[in-house]
């Protein structure tokens, strides 16, 4: 596998990602250790499922592979999901450009 | 290491991996009869599909390209073309089309058969003689070099990009090594990762032309008035983990491997043999991805799956890649590569050499999953009026 394995349950695929994609089914309150940095999984997180590694301010940008896959649309703690709750695309928005006309 | 196969030889020169009787319908009226027809064995593959007699013309054009290309992929011994006899499409020049490639083929008109079951029965005399016609062909050596390759995803999610879509980039990478041709598609899935694609152009026209397409298909959305992120990631992707189209398309282009990207054709165009790596601007709707593709020439598909996913193709063998490893558990007997066990700390190349050897293997006549089971899924992807009125999307 490519990228950085966190705690045997996490994977961080480059290291500028600000989050990292759970390998198992995580529970809430698991502490893991983030290269170092002691993280607490604030949530359930599923398989497959990212939770943040670093706090995000409303409006960030939010690095998986390296490359910018959303920007957060309210503030997110380390160890919170991030998921279509608290991140989206900056891309396709037809919705948006219909308002605009 | 040599990589080679035994593959049928046509007359144009290109390598079949199957010597199938394809049972080509112009249109969804001939659609049932050439199903029917298609009873007759194993070696008849039907191609149903649900466009009408009538088309505006730039999705005729389309149709058409369709149907000739899957008559003369080299996976097809012989043709025959059904038409009810209504259809604004020509039957005998589609079959004229096909025929330049050196291959035996027939058109059957319903209206003049007398109806349904005379056209089926006289529909089954044909097609006995063709088989025999194509039966004719034998296995000889063949190349990797003269393998198209078609890698396809379908019901992503986050293992998509960590494990099944790398490993079939690996294999990519390998089949382009032995000097072939890999291939993907779906365009809308380029969105957010089109600078990475757009950096390994040979060429800045084909750079240019590449990103032009991605805004296409993005400015689609906004024609269509809609948020692209309700349909993109879809619901299912988006329980698998996957947030954006942008985390989407960053996994799925990990299918193209890592090599140089050649060219880009349009959809169902012919797709070079020996070309390296070669896009096809299609929609993202897997089957009508798959069909256009082979409809390219591709005589082999890979299909990555996260959350499972059936699908196969009447003409050419779809191996299906599985990344996620409660899918492998659950649909085992629909597929074909476990590469979840990446997930589990096997690498990639290690993956990429199983999967690679697997497609040779296929090649030279072993049976995937989803030939087994008989699931030969096809459509072909309509033009639509916006998109003709738009700017040319789709084509």
């Amino acid at each position: 596998m490519k990228g950085i394995v966190i705690d045997g349950v996490g994977l961080k695929l480059t290291t500028e990602d600000n989050v990292a994609t759970a390998l198992d089914d995580l529970e809430a309150g698991r502490s893991i250790d983030a290269e170092g940095l002691d993280i607490e999984l604030l949530e359930d997180i599923s398989f497959g499922h990212k939770f943040a590694l670093e706090a995000l301010a409303e409006g960030d940008e939010v690095y998986k592979y390296g490359e910018v896959i959303a920007r957060t649309t309210k503030p997110v703690e380390p160890g919170a999901w991030v998921h279509t709750h608290n991140a989206e695309s900056t891309r396709g928005r037809g919705d948006l450009a219909g308002v605009e006309q | 290491m040599v990589s080679t196969f035994n593959g049928y030889r046509r007359a144009d020169g290109r390598v079949g991996i199957r010597n199938h009787v394809a049972v080509i319908p112009t249109s969804v009226a001939a659609s049932s009869i050439a199903r029917g027809a298609s009873e007759i064995g194993a070696w008849a593959k039907p191609t149903p599909h649900q466009m009408g007699t009538s088309q505006p013309a730039e999705a005729r054009e389309q149709t058409e390209r369709v149907l000739v290309g899957i008559g003369q992929n080299p996976n097809v011994g012989a043709a025959l073309i059904v038409e009810l006899g209504t259809e604004e499409s020509d039957a005998g020049e589609l079959a004229d089309r096909i025929a330049e490639t050196g291959k035996a083929v027939e058109t059957l008109s319903i209206r003049d058969a007398g109806g349904t079951r005379p056209a089926v029965e006289r529909a089954r005399e044909v097609l006995e003689d063709l088989n025999e016609e194509a039966s004719l062909a034998r296995r000889e050596d063949a190349d990797a070099s003269e393998l198209i390759f078609a890698a396809e995803c379908g019901g992503s999610d986050a293992t998509s990009g960590i494990a099944s879509n790398p490993a079939v980039g690996n294999a990519s990478d390998r089949l382009i090594e032995d000097g072939g041709t890999a291939s993907f598609s779906e365009t809308p899935e380029f969105i957010g990762a089109e600078h990475i694609l757009a950096e390994r152009c040979v060429d800045d026209e084909l750079r240019e032309r590449l990103l032009e397409r991605v805004a296409q298909r993005e400015e689609m959305a906004d024609m269509m008035g809609v948020d692209l992120r309700g349909a993109q990631p879809t619901p299912g992707n988006q329980e698998g983990g996957l947030t954006t189209i942008e985390e989407k398309s960053l996994g799925a282009i990990a299918k193209g491997g890592t090599t140089p990207v050649e060219g880009m054709v349009e959809y169902a165009e012919r797709l070079p043999t020996g070309g390296g790596l070669v896009l096809m601007d299609t929609p993202g709707y897997d089957v009508e991805s798959v069909v256009g593709k082979v409809a390219g020439g591709a005589q082999v598909v890979a299909f990555t799956t996260g959350r499972g996913s059936t699908t196969g193709n009447p003409i050419a063998p779809v191996i299906k890649v599985a990344g996620n490893p409660k899918t492998w558990e659950k649909m085992s007997n629909n597929m074909d590569v476990n590469a979840s066990t990446i997930i589990d700390g096997d690498s990639v190349e290690e993956v990429g050499g199983r999967l690679y050897d697997t497609l040779l293997s296929v090649a030279d006549g072993q049976h995937t999953e989803a030939e087994k089971r008989g699931l030969e899924e096809f459509a072909v992807n309509e033009v639509q009026p916006k998109q003709i009125a738009g700017s040319g999307v789709g084509r």
